[in-house]
């Protein structure tokens, strides 16, 4: 497969949950693409949405969820459509998922062995013997130091890591061609966090497995993800490549976000965060949600939601500041340092923006 | 494991001193005396029998010679069973008592377990709240009311099986049916309970995740998780089968340890009483000990010190 070929298309996807206080639009109108090989991160705050997707991708919502529109085309076929039954022949096999605390994710009472083993036996009819020894192979290719003792261990025998290390082995273990990873490092400190995401990005090279990165932490994202979905009251607000997203970014909501992340240079002031909480999703704000948090709201973002509008060809923003009527607004002062910095990547020869772009996540991280 | 063990049995035989002392002095305090009809006895002749069976030391001494005895394996005699030792009237009686109670757990556990799951897997649909309702009922209704019941419709209305007596498999069935009810409400109330909170667990989203289909979920990874606590209501549910046994063996006429142990106390037989309670506690420790080591091999977590690795 061409790595520019979409592995999933998520359109117009709409999910509501039924609650005894009314009807939570969670989800309203989303659509994407994951291409073969790349990592596409969706960020946003608590609440916006990310998990609600992913588990509808993996047809996991919650019993009280109910698709009110859209389509997630996999391989031609639409896994909103899919029995629960044929989606557990997706689930582990084509599409696996990475949860976020592996100190709960692990089934305490059998041995890590055989949950490492268990996706080959459901999905390859495997035997025993042969589905073990593949699964001693996972661990070695995670970094589970002398696998072949410790493949007969308890979850509660490995530290939060090494389990981390395990739960990868068992979303990878069919080779799947999409993982999920629903903040797979929040639950971790920082140095395992980083030898977590240096493994992910390993095996992604190895497998070139697409992934789908939910996450809040924008310095993660700097460092794991091709491109970027910023989600906001169950809305893609902005999408673009990583570079574009962090240096050019166009959505008010975005700079709330990337001036709310700590840098280097952050000393003794206050961390800038955003004012206000999200909407209420039982009765969703009639124009951009994000309005009543936006210094840079235009009277239409209180009547109309705004469309996308295209920065580039791979960058939009939905953002009524991009409409050609709209007054000019000056994003803030970080933002333009930024978008200096990017104009400054932008002409520089490809190679070049390679290396420095790669430096320059690690400064992030 | 063997110091463990050893140490467990050391506890035990505490547990049946201090048990068997507090009950001989508590048993002496009783009114009434061995004696069935004392009316008729001169006192000359109640002071023979009395001197024969040595109740006419003091309380403290009786106390220090039965215990001498049980130390040697000597439980004494029968008072109500022309002098039966009282060791081989328990052996004699313990088959009976052993298999409907036996049965009777193993049946209600197990019936327990999968009206819990069933509950828990299906909640919040009738299913769930048939469950509840059939382990409230079989929790509330005393297990003699229970038995007569049993009696009265399966017995004599009907007559699927003897509503009374002793004498093969079909005569167990209404006791261990009458037996069964209690263990079957706590288990499938403390199952139900441990499987909606396990279902909801993180491992087992990760189980969903893997594709494991609905059925492979329970039985690969929900059950044995919910087995947990379980285990830990089994040594209360041992004693509530050995309560029960005390009644239902009566009615259904079971020649088992527990219709003696009623008797004994009727007859202030002062041996047999000892005896059965000597044997019901050490039963019941052994229990406890079974349970502790079932622990270990379901919950790997809990595995006695030594044991793993």
């Amino acid at each position: 497969m061409e790595n520019n070929q979409n592995v999933l298309e998520v359109r117009n996807l709409k999910i509501n949950f039924n609650t005894y206080a009314g009807t939570v639009k969670a989800i309203r109108d989303v659509s994407f693409d994951l291409r073969k090989g790349e990592t596409l991160a969706i960020v946003g705050e608590s609440g916006s949405g990310k998990t609600v997707t992913t588990r509808s991708i993996m047809g996991l919502n919650s019993p009280n969820a109910v698709i009110a529109g859209g389509s997630i085309m996999f391989k031609n076929q639409d896994l909103l459509k899919k029995s629960r039954k044929q989606m557990d022949a997706i689930r582990g096999n084509n599409i696996a998922e990475i949860f976020q605390d592996p100190m709960t994710s692990l089934d305490p009472t059998m041995k890590i062995g055989k949950q490492i083993a268990e996706p080959l036996i459901i999905h390859k009819g495997m035997k025993r013997e042969k589905a073990y020894a593949q699964a001693l192979e996972m661990m070695k290719l995670v970094g589970i130091e002398n696998a072949e003792q410790r493949i007969n261990n308890y979850p509660h025998q490995f530290s939060g890591g090494m389990r981390q290390r395990i739960v990868i082995a068992i979303a990878l273990v069919n080779y799947p061609e999409i993982l999920i990873a629903d903040e797979p490092t929040t639950a971790l400190d920082v140095t395992i966090q980083a030898q977590i995401l240096d493994l992910m990005k390993e095996l992604q090279t190895k497998t070139n497995t697409s992934i789908i990165f939910i996450t809040h932490d924008l310095g993660v994202v700097a460092g794991m993800a091709d491109r970027v979905a910023v989600m906001y009251a169950g809305k893609i607000v902005e999408y673009g490549t990583v570079d574009e997203i962090f240096y050019n970014p166009k959505h008010p909501y975005t700079w709330g976000l990337l001036n709310s992340m700590p840098t280097m240079d952050t000393s003794g002031t206050e961390l800038p965060s955003i004012p206000g909480t999200p909407p209420d999703l039982l009765d969703p704000p009639k124009g951009d949600a994000f309005a009543a948090r936006n210094k840079y709201a235009l009277e239409i973002d209180t009547k109309q939601q705004p469309p996308f509008f295209k920065v580039s060809d791979t960058h939009y923003a939905a953002t009524w500041l991009l409409d050609p009527r709209a007054p000019k607004m000056t994003p803030p002062e970080q933002i333009i340092e930024r978008q200096k910095h990017y104009a400054k990547l932008t002409h520089e020869a490809i190679d070049e923006h390679k290396d420095k772009h790669v430096e320059e996540q690690e400064e992030q991280l | 494991m063997v110091k463990y063990l050893g140490k467990r049995i050391f506890y035990i035989i505490l547990t049946l001193f201090i048990v068997s002392t507090i009950t001989f002095f508590l048993m002496k305090f009783m009114p009434g005396t061995p004696l069935t009809n004392q009316a008729k006895l001169t006192p000359s002749q109640i002071h023979q029998i009395y001197k024969q069976y040595g109740l006419d030391k003091p309380v403290w001494q009786q106390y220090l010679v039965y215990l001498a005895g049980v130390v040697h394996g000597n439980f004494g005699v029968s008072f109500q069973f022309s002098n039966q030792a009282v060791s081989y009237l328990i052996g004699s009686r313990m088959g009976p008592s052993l298999i409907i109670g036996g049965q009777g757990m193993i049946v209600g556990v197990l019936l327990g377990l999968v009206l819990g799951s069933l509950g828990a897997v299906k909640a919040n649909t009738w299913i769930d709240t048939t469950s509840t309702i059939v382990s409230i009922l079989l929790v509330s209704i005393p297990s003699f009311v229970l038995a007569v019941l049993l009696q009265y419709y399966l017995g004599l209305k009907l007559r699927w099986f003897p509503i009374a007596d002793w004498g093969g498999f079909i005569y167990t069935v209404l006791p261990t049916m009458a037996l069964a009810a209690s263990p079957l409400a706590e288990t499938a109330r403390f199952m139900r309970t441990e499987m909606v909170d396990v279902l909801s667990s993180d491992y087992i989203e990760l189980a969903k995740a893997k594709g494991l289909g609905k059925v492979g979920i329970i039985y690969h990874h929900a059950l044995r998780n919910s087995l947990i606590p379980i285990i830990t209501i089994i040594g209360p549910l041992t004693v509530n089968i050995m309560t029960g046994s005390m009644v239902v063996e009566n009615i259904f006429s079971v020649p088992g340890i527990g219709e003696q142990f009623v008797k004994s106390v009727l007859t202030n037989d002062y041996p047999t009483i000892m005896g059965l309670t000597i044997v019901y506690c050490a039963m019941l420790c052994v229990v406890l000990l079974i349970t502790d080591i079932l622990y270990g091999l379901i919950d790997p977590r809990i595995r006695l010190s030594g044991q793993s690795n």
